[in-house]
């Protein structure tokens, strides 16, 4: 693993240019292509909302785009290196550099939530304990969890467990931040909280963030731009404003919440969760941007 | 022709998973012994209480067990060694049989069913919450971070087990020995003491090192492999229980092969 000297990194290591580019990015699973050559880009600051059904790959989109999948063709380029071309070493400090919060949480259940969050502090960098405990503290209180240090997860409500995740996920400062579902399975109330939490972050850090969801109120809140996955192709890319204003059939089906007529075969559903739009008879029109 | 498939694609299965587990160990026997010589310590404590968890705790059953196993021993080499009036030999008899082979072979029974299911439950949990994942994106390595400390843990605690194992048969055994057998206490632990060679404390030694070794592994990559859900992790658990004892048993054919044909000349 590698050693990351200092928390604080270099200023002339800053990088320009896009934070994550994805070139004709193809994935498949045991044989079977979940997704079919997604390109975009994503600028420093900029809030990426990933749409998109159950099914449609933007879960596996969001596990390349973190290095957890390898594409099987195209390219995911993160800070402007190549993520599958790069050494161990490059890739665990290129790591340490983004930040995921897991729909779960997925905090370690036999550590306490303020060692979850000193993990990759410990892990990463040489300072001393105290310090790192008052990062800790720090990270916490940005999340609004001060005094839970002590806690195990399995004690926290699930509103509190995702806010640790994702005090977890700051504890390297990183620069991506990439949230899967960070509203699935809350109630509204502490839905908006997490919400509230993502926008602060990105008011305050000025971080780039992605999130993963097919909760509509919430990815109109907190998003710059929006992209539409459907059977593992981006149907439609643009800003809050354009993706409202679309016409596209598919869009305007997943906004206005319209249901999927009745499948009646079961390959008939696979099929339709698999197959590329372009190979079937819905076409690629209205790719608004 | 298809059964000779079917009997093909299993022997690559097989040696795909010996493979696999191979790798898994090799990799955690790295950060165990290559890693601190490149300055990447073992971490210690998450060894220390895997050790505590894995060693310490199973004291009192394994006392318990092998202390009747030592007594099942005596009580069947006395069933064929009182014909000859030859009952002193029960100790000698006793002695061997648990030091050479089964005070391993229990202990690493006890280990597979108290640790090796614990370590699969363990990880394969971690997997289907999605943890391992988030190690991952947190440039920890998860062999490093959680294999590595059970495996430090196990291939020193199993080994020691093991001589507190073939204590207790003995033990068990002197039982019997004075009870029916008109051994004293003491002579007994003598005859015992006087049977024994080091060579097969050693040998069992060994074998008890790669049962630790195979263990850990075994429970580790079934862990990892889990897929799907909770009822996977079960899954899991029950698999790595059964492929363990088998692997165990495996290996102690091997060793004891080996063993048998070194010690001819």
């Amino acid at each position: 693993m590698a050693k990351v000297p200092e928390l604080r990194r270099d200023a002339s290591d800053s990088f320009e240019g896009p934070m994550i580019s994805l070139r004709d990015l193809r994935v498949s699973y045991s044989g079977r292509e979940i997704l079919h050559g997604i390109s975009f880009d994503v600028q420093r600051g900029e809030t990426l909302v990933i749409l998109g059904g159950s099914g449609s790959g933007k879960s596996t989109l969001l596990r390349t785009l973190v290095g957890l999948e390898k594409p099987t063709s195209g390219e995911v380029w993160i800070r402007g290196k190549n993520f599958a071309a790069i050494s161990e070493a490059e890739r665990d400090e290129l790591r340490t550099r983004l930040g995921m919060s897991f729909q779960g949480g997925a905090l370690f259940g036999s550590m306490t939530v303020g060692e979850n969050v000193a993990l990759p502090l410990q892990e990463h960098t040489k300072l001393e304990p105290s310090t790192v405990e008052i990062m800790v503290r720090l990270k916490l209180d940005q999340v609004g969890l001060s005094g839970f240090e002590d806690f195990l997860p399995s004690q926290l409500s699930g509103g509190m467990k995702k806010r640790a995740a994702v005090a977890r996920a700051m504890a390297m400062d990183p620069e991506i931040l990439f949230f899967d579902e960070p509203s699935a399975g809350l109630d509204p109330i502490i839905a908006a909280g997490i919400d509230q939490l993502i926008l602060e972050l990105k008011k305050a850090f000025h971080m780039t963030i992605i999130v993963v969801t097919h909760e509509l109120a919430s990815a109109f809140l907190i998003a710059d731009r929006m992209v539409l996955i459907n059977k593992g192709e981006v149907v439609a890319l643009g800003t809050v404003q354009e993706m409202q204003k679309s016409i596209h059939p598919r869009v305007r089906q997943f906004l206005d919440r319209v249901p999927e007529p009745a499948v009646a075969q079961e390959l008939d559903y696979l099929q339709m969760l698999t197959e590329p739009a372009s190979k079937s008879s819905e076409g690629r029109q209205g790719k608004s941007r | 022709m298809e059964i000779l498939r079917k009997v093909g694609a299993s022997v690559l299965d097989g040696l795909a998973y010996v493979g696999a587990l191979a790798f898994l160990a090799g990799r955690a026997a790295y950060f165990t012994f290559i890693g601190p010589l490149l300055g990447k310590p073992v971490r210690f404590q998450r060894a220390v209480s895997q050790a505590m968890e894995a060693g310490v705790r199973a004291l009192p059953i394994l006392s318990l067990i092998t202390f009747f196993i030592g007594l099942i021993l005596a009580l069947q080499a006395a069933y064929e060694l009182r014909r000859f009036g030859a009952m002193s030999y029960v100790a000698s008899a006793v002695a061997l049989s648990m030091t050479r082979e089964l005070g391993p072979l229990i202990t690493a029974v006890i280990v597979i069913g108290r640790s090796g299911s614990a370590f699969a439950a363990e990880l394969g949990t971690m997997k289907v919450t999605e943890e391992i994942d988030a190690l991952e994106t947190m440039a920890i390595d998860p062999v490093s971070f959680l294999v590595a400390p059970k495996f430090t843990a196990m291939i020193l605690m199993v080994p020691c087990l093991t001589i507190w194992a073939n204590f207790m048969g003995i033990l068990g055994g002197s039982l019997f020995g004075v009870a029916q057998a008109d051994f004293t206490f003491w002579r007994y632990i003598t005859a015992s003491l006087d049977a024994l060679y080091l060579r097969d404390v050693i040998t069992g030694l060994i074998k008890s090192f790669m049962f630790g070794g195979t263990i850990t592994a075994v429970g580790c990559l079934e862990g990892l492999n889990t897929a799907g859900g909770a009822e996977q992790v079960g899954r899991s658990t029950t698999r790595a229980v059964v492929m363990s004892i088998f692997l165990v048993i495996l290996v102690d054919l091997v060793f004891t092969m080996l063993f048998f044909f070194l010690g001819e000349h």
